[in-house]
């Protein structure tokens, strides 16, 4: 057990250090920041205001940009340590492979996620400080949906680093399941489903296991149970299930993801040679 | 100790161990020479388990150091051949050696400085920002901080200036009872009065191997 807070204290150690992690977290506070410049708890849109409306905002944006911030920063993490030696040297010491691999994905978490997690709080610090009321459930709701889509892509960005050969495959790998998975959610189900006549259970189907669609309709759910503003997907999706359940899946269901692509990365990783 | 037994590791094609087989035995100090591209490095990296071969086995005191690394790893000292662009500072690389393999801090410090290598003035610096012979310096005090029975050395020399050789050589000499020294070199003539085994390799093979 020592050996794996060793890693995880020390790949979080180097992380914060590295330059990626400064713009990272200037991303997300900037956000914040911005928000509040722009006096966006002041407006009054879709009939929300306030610190929701301010929460929703950063989360739609979080959700498209923190997958490829995930992906582009880890996807190296194992197969460029290979490449450059550095396992080489690191892994002659006796550190089980297990913990070396699962010590570097827990310090990566949390380095991808306290970042989000800390713009949400000071957000909400803020706007207590300046006299909103604070959506407590809003604010859990995101807390673990972020948690979650941390979780899928750390887990997905493991999981390629573990088998590619370059660092250039491995970003071309990571940019493209990003814009899959963007793509995915609107314009390819709502045109099939439009057009075509699909099987209405199957398009559902499709669209929940894409981790992106379902934060974008989870994210959204507690403030429009009619999902009015977010096409016909998302309409079919929770009228097909209760609200509660579908919280529950949606924070489930990428975490489960996320593990899965890492155990996959792992027994990757494993089986290959090191250098 | 070390035991090699038919071990054949192919890349693709090309054969880089052809059915190697050798032991290494406690109190012997092993040259191990040939030409760029022999098969040392892949043949240290074997032993260390990093590898899986296509055909035959190592096995170090009855273990295989793929299915039994920590137990194994905790018994080798290794030196790699290019000091890899390590991001930790020197005092996280302690930290990380110390606490995996129970290394004495203390005892790497003492190491450094027997090599001339201030470790205090540069301890917050990133390893991989130290000059090329700094680096071998830091590596070769950590491998010779952790009591491991068998010392394996890939060229470790090569950045190394005439004084800090001679340092390096006499450390060594102080070191070696009792253990496998298993040493990559192109300088025979260096180590001559450190090792009373030579073995070449050519194409993945083991050449010749005297034992003087
Ligand atoms: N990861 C790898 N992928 C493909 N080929 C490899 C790999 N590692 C080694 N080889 C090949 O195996 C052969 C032996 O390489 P090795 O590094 O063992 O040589 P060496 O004896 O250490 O040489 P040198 O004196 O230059 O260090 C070389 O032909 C090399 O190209
Ligand atoms: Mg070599």
């Amino acid at each position: 057990m020592k050996n794996l807070y060793l890693i995880a204290y020390l790949d979080l150690k180097e992380s914060i250090r590295a330059r990626w992690f400064v713009v990272y977290s200037l991303v997300f506070g900037g956000l914040i920041a911005l928000f509040f410049i722009a006096g966006v708890t002041e407006s009054q849109v879709m009939g929300f205001s306030g610190l929701s409306r301010l929460l929703l905002m950063y989360i739609q944006i979080t959700i498209v940009i923190l997958p490829i911030f995930i992906l582009i920063t880890t996807v190296r993490s194992i197969s460029g340590d290979r490449d450059n030696h550095i396992l080489e040297y690191m892994l002659s010491f006796p550190i089980s492979l297990k913990q070396y691999y699962w010590g570097k994905i827990i310090g990566r978490f949390i380095t991808v996620y306290l970042p989000v997690l800390f713009a949400m709080v000071i957000a909400v610090v803020y706007g207590a400080f300046k006299g909103a009321d604070i959506p407590w459930n809003i604010f859990f709701l995101y807390t673990g949906l972020l948690f979650a889509l941390s979780s899928a892509f750390l887990g997905i960005a493991f999981f390629i680093s573990s088998f590619v050969k370059s660092s250039e495959v491995a970003l071309g790998i990571a940019f493209f399941i990003w814009i899959f998975l963007l793509a995915f959610i609107d314009i390819a189900l709502i045109s099939l489903m439009m057009q075509q006549r699909f099987n209405e259970e199957l398009i559902i189907f499709i669209s929940l296991a894409n981790p992106m669609e379902l934060f974008r309709v989870a994210a959204i759910s507690l403030f429009d149970p009619e999902l009015t503003v977010m096409g016909p997907v998302a309409f079919y999706i929770l009228d097909s299930i209760s609200q509660g359940m579908f919280v529950l899946l949606s924070i489930g269901y990428p975490l489960v993801l996320g593990l899965l692509f890492a155990f996959l990365g792992y027994k990757i990783f494993e089986k290959k040679d090191l250098v | 100790m070390i035991k090699v037994s038919q071990l054949t590791k192919k890349f693709g094609s090309h054969v880089s161990l052809d059915n190697v087989n050798c032991e290494f035995h406690k109190n012997e100090s092993i040259a191990l020479m040939g030409a760029n591209g022999a098969g040392k490095t892949t043949l240290i990296r074997s032993i260390l388990g990093y590898y899986h071969p296509d055909q035959g086995e190592v096995l170090i005191n009855g273990l295989n150091p793929i299915k039994d690394r920590t137990k194994v790893l905790q018994e080798i000292s290794f030196v790699p051949q290019l000091p890899p662009p390590i991001k930790l500072s020197l005092d996280e690389l302690i930290q990380y050696v110390s606490i995996s393999a129970q290394v004495d801090r203390e005892l790497i410090l003492h190491y450094a400085n027997e090599m001339k290598l201030d470790i205090n003035a540069n301890i917050n610096k990133s390893f991989f920002k130290l000059s090329g012979g700094m680096k071998q310096k830091m590596l070769i005090a950590i491998s010779l901080a952790k009591k491991s029975d068998i010392i394996i050395y890939d060229e470790p020399t090569a950045n190394l200036d005439p004084k800090a050789r001679d340092d390096f050589y006499r450390l060594l000499k102080q070191n070696e009872e009792e253990k496998v020294l298993l040493f990559v070199t192109h300088r025979l003539e260096e180590v001559k009065d450190l090792v009373n085994r030579q073995i070449y390799m050519d194409l993945g093979k083991i050449v010749s191997d005297e034992t003087i």
